[in-house]
């Protein structure tokens, strides 16, 4: 529950960064920061109250169970939000590098990290 | 002052739309059917302790797949982007003693412990996309610490394109092996014994694929971003 509210004043606080900076470079931390907040929305959906890692060693208990086989006993928590999660941070990082490209390009053409001074794209 | 407005009717608007998730949001106490079925028949079918590896590489295979090309198509536009027209490099500061010395030790080991978390990947936290980003840093490292060192391009790309290349024939193996529906399937190999290395069918080989990819991948864009990256 805080860890949800964390990620969406996360979000809030990335998405006012994107709207109100005129720098590109402080637009794509906001985007970062917007990116870091859905994960932590993401991973808190997933969470199971008093359980831990859906990782299956010593410590998790594993039994038999009447008719349906071997059974996970302990609490585990959702293994398919921490899955997606884990591969969108991986993404995450690849498309921040290619916004960082954007501005390495803009800034070559333009002579300009201010987002003022590229009016082609208003409209 | 209308910007300030509007800026700030977006994000009541923004956290208003968000505000349901929080208000109605219970911490769930057990598991849902599905994530029950996931860690059940990771441990019954698949035999891969690690039951996120399991959801990755196998429950969710084809979306790992279009993750993998999107982290293709991310690079393939840094490289767009930052490709240089005969401009010669601009001069860098050279890194430092300690940098130097530092490196030299420490980044066989980054690679190592790199190689280790995605061939484990089935047995303890990790997998191939941690994995390739510790390799990553490595060579970051090592590109830090060292003004003239470069990559072998010709095997940056071989290992790019043959990881990828061969992670969809591992899912096509596994189509041709056990019949219609089961792309990406790990179990035409044999499930051998539980928590040890060699066990899980492909789910090891196919994540250790996906790491060299992601390694590749991420030390190319290092690439791009140091060697292209210079003002013209």
């Amino acid at each position: 529950m805080m860890v949800m509210i964390c990620g969406i004043i996360l979000i809030l606080i990335g998405i006012w960064a994107m709207l109100s900076r005129k720098n590109i470079i402080r637009i794509i931390i906001g985007f970062s920061i917007v990116d870091t907040g859905t994960h932590l929305v993401i991973v808190a959906i997933g969470y199971v109250k008093g359980a831990t890692a859906p990782i299956l060693d010593a410590s998790i208990q594993m039994g038999n169970v009447a008719d349906s086989g071997m059974r996970v006993l302990s609490k585990v928590v959702d293994p398919v939000p921490s899955a997606l999660v884990l591969t969108a941070i991986v993404i995450g990082l690849a498309v921040t590098a290619l916004l960082l490209a954007f501005a390495v390009r803009l800034y070559r053409t333009g002579h300009s990290l201010n987002i003022n001074d590229y009016e082609e794209q208003k409209w | 002052m209308i910007k300030y407005l509007l800026i700030a009717i977006a994000i009541v608007g923004m956290g208003w739309m968000l505000y349901p998730l929080v208000a109605d949001f219970q911490t769930a106490t057990e598991l849902n059917a599905l994530a029950t079925e996931y860690v059940n028949g990771s441990m019954n079918d698949l035999n891969v302790p690690n039951v996120v590896t399991a959801v990755v590489v196998t429950y969710r295979g084809l979306d790992t797949l279009g993750e993998v090309t999107v982290l293709f198509l991310a690079t393939a536009g840094i490289g767009f982007l930052l490709r240089r027209k005969g401009h010669p490099t601009g001069k860098r500061r050279p890194g430092s003693e300690i940098l130097k010395i530092g490196s030299a030790f420490l980044a066989p080991l980054i690679v190592l412990l790199g190689v280790y978390i995605f061939t484990h990947g089935h047995l303890t936290p990790g997998g191939g996309f941690q994995g390739g980003v510790v390799i990553a840093s490595g060579m970051l490292l090592l590109t830090m610490a060292h003004i003239d060192f470069k990559f072998s391009h010709t095997l940056i790309h071989w290992a790019e394109s043959l990881s990828g290349f061969t992670y969809v024939l591992i899912g096509l193996l596994g189509l041709l092996l056990l019949g219609v529906n089961s792309f990406l399937d790990p179990r035409f190999l044999a499930g051998g014994k539980w928590l040890s290395l060699f066990s899980a069918g492909a789910v090891p080989v196919i994540y250790s694929f996906i790491g060299l990819k992601v390694g590749s991948e991420l030390s190319s864009v290092i690439d791009s971003l140091q060697d292209g990256g210079n003002e013209v």
